[in-house]
């Protein structure tokens, strides 16, 4: 049995990764622990989605050690779920199947499947569509359903690679909201990448800066901002000083 | 629907307008019936010879019809081994090519030779003919799947088989549908070619490409014509029953098959 607080924890340790000669990540140390939200913010290059591919074990470290809990990546991935950048839907099966294709490739059966799937629907606001095939929603839309497909299977650990990146800045605060609900209903520790400063610190309890070439942690910035958080947390001056803040820490990276 | 009845009649009005033309050549070149008939000539013979024209019809279907499903069947299964690494591709595509560029009518004498006169000789040059498209079509919709979908399997520990069935083979549906598109044009194309050599064990009975042999050594030129519409039919039949089941399996879900008013 997995014990629940240590499965969701990432520790990574001395952890390098050389690609093609190249250092993509150097030497680095970094600890996530349970309920946190911490997100990976830097210029390109400086290897924040390597460190959720490194997590997931889709590739190994060079040098040094990656634990999900006590577990390899490879072993605890029954605890994670990864959101892409690009929703990754199916486009032959309807939202309702896309949503429980984890569960599917689990072997849950249909009865529990069909259970499982209604509730998550609901839970982001997409009963009415079912049936639909991807190519009739919305990038948002479809956004949601790879987010209901990501939670269906209850991992102790998501992993969002710049998920909102593509959609635009309306419908990217609105699903940036929806995340923070469902977090506050569902309880997983989260590791997001992204290039929006104002989206890192609107859902973050945590904030890492990566500097690149080779890619580091630049800087480790706490976000105090209590929760729930609304839309209308955007317009507090605490909110402006802490993009304020990650803008600078991110200007210092790039240049250094 | 009243746009539908538009185009039809447009349609319509272009083949009698090119009748029209066709029998205008006839009186003002006065063209002997056995180098053109008239269009009159031409569905005289029809009819009078529909039954055999029919069987020749029904036995080129059914040749280029056999060669094309064992072109899917087996240019499928070749497409999954293609699949697999891109070193068994390097090593065995060079022969797809050439699957594609012998000459049919070349090879048409050596495979009567092989397999002795008649329909399976010619289902066997339908099947070559065909496997081509398939295989090129098959193997390209297999390996172009995004990185990320095969991410998302990894992460749930996908078995290969669970790969291939839920992921591979339904994503390398729409392009299996272009090859088999192609494919079904030339089969016909194939199986008429591999008549003209390997038609008929009995004389006067055959499918279309040795019937056509036939009318021309007798100088029945209106059959003549009469047989090619009936080949040019099949094709097109075989084209449109082709673009139907591609539309039921793949309406609901890809861009490709969406109803034309759509467009």
């Amino acid at each position: 049995m997995i014990d629940a607080w240590s499965a969701s924890q990432v520790e990574f340790v001395g952890v390098t990764k050389s690609y093609k000669g190249r250092i993509v990540l150097d030497a680095t140390n970094l600890r996530v622990a349970k309920g946190e939200f911490v997100t990976m913010i830097g210029p390109s290059g400086c290897g924040k989605s390597t460190v959720l591919k490194l997590i997931s074990g889709l590739t190994t470290p060079s040098s040094g050690t990656v634990r999900v809990g006590n577990l390899s990546p490879k072993e605890a991935r029954p605890t994670i779920s990864y959101i892409f950048q690009d929703a990754t839907l199916l486009p032959w099966r309807p939202v309702r199947q896309n949503v429980g294709l984890g569960l599917e490739l689990d072997g849950v059966s249909r009865a529990r499947r069909m259970e499982k799937t209604s509730s998550l629907l609901q839970l982001v606001g997409l009963e009415q569509v079912a049936s639909a095939y991807p190519r009739e929603l919305s990038g948002g839309m479809k956004m949601r359903v790879s987010i209901a497909r990501a939670l269906a299977t209850t991992p102790q650990l998501l992993l969002m690679d710049e998920p909102f990146a593509a959609l635009d800045e309306m419908s990217r605060d609105r699903l940036n909201e929806e995340l923070l609900r469902l977090r506050d209903e569902q309880n997983w520790t989260a590791v997001f990448v992204t290039h929006s400063v104002a989206e890192a610190v609107f859902l973050s309890t945590r904030i890492v800066v990566l500097a690149p070439n080779p890619g580091r942690i630049h800087a480790d910035l706490s976000v105090e901002l209590p929760f729930p958080r609304t839309a209308v947390l955007r317009e507090t001056p605490e909110f402006e000083a802490l993009v304020g803040q990650v803008s600078h820490s991110l200007r210092e990276a790039i240049a250094r | 629907m009243k746009q539908r009845l538009i185009t039809a009649l447009n349609a319509a009005a272009v083949f009698v307008a090119l009748l029209a033309i066709w029998q205008i050549i006839l009186r003002a070149f006065k063209v002997p019936p056995y180098m053109l008939p008239s269009p009159w000539a031409v569905a005289r013979a029809a009819t009078r010879r529909f039954p055999l024209l029919l069987n020749a019809s029904f036995l080129t279907a059914e040749e280029a019809g056999g060669g094309l499903v064992a072109s899917i069947l087996a240019g499928v299964l070749i497409a999954l081994i293609f699949a697999q690494s891109r070193w068994v591709r390097r090593m065995l595509y060079p022969y797809t090519i050439l699957l594609q560029t012998v000459p049919i009518v070349a090879i048409a004498p050596l495979i009567l030779m092989w397999v002795g006169a008649g329909t399976a000789a010619v289902t066997l040059i339908a099947f070559i003919i065909s496997l081509a498209p398939i295989i090129a079509n098959t193997t390209q919709g297999l390996i172009s799947v995004e990185e990320n979908l095969v991410h998302l399997f990894l992460m749930h520990n996908a078995s290969p088989t669970q790969l291939l069935f839920k992921l591979r083979l339904p994503h390398a549906m729409p392009s299996l549908f272009v090859g088999i598109r192609i494919a079904s044009g030339i089969s016909v194309i194939g199986a008429i070619t591999g008549e003209l050599y390997a038609g008929s064990s009995r004389v006067g009975e055959g499918g279309l490409g040795y019937s056509i042999l036939y009318a021309s050594s007798q100088l029945q030129t209106d059959y003549l014509f009469a047989l090619v519409l009936a080949a040019t039919a099949l094709g097109f039949s075989f084209f449109f029953l082709i673009m139907f089941v591609e539309w039921y399996f793949l309406h609901r879900w890809h861009e490709s098959a969406r109803t034309p008013e759509a467009e």
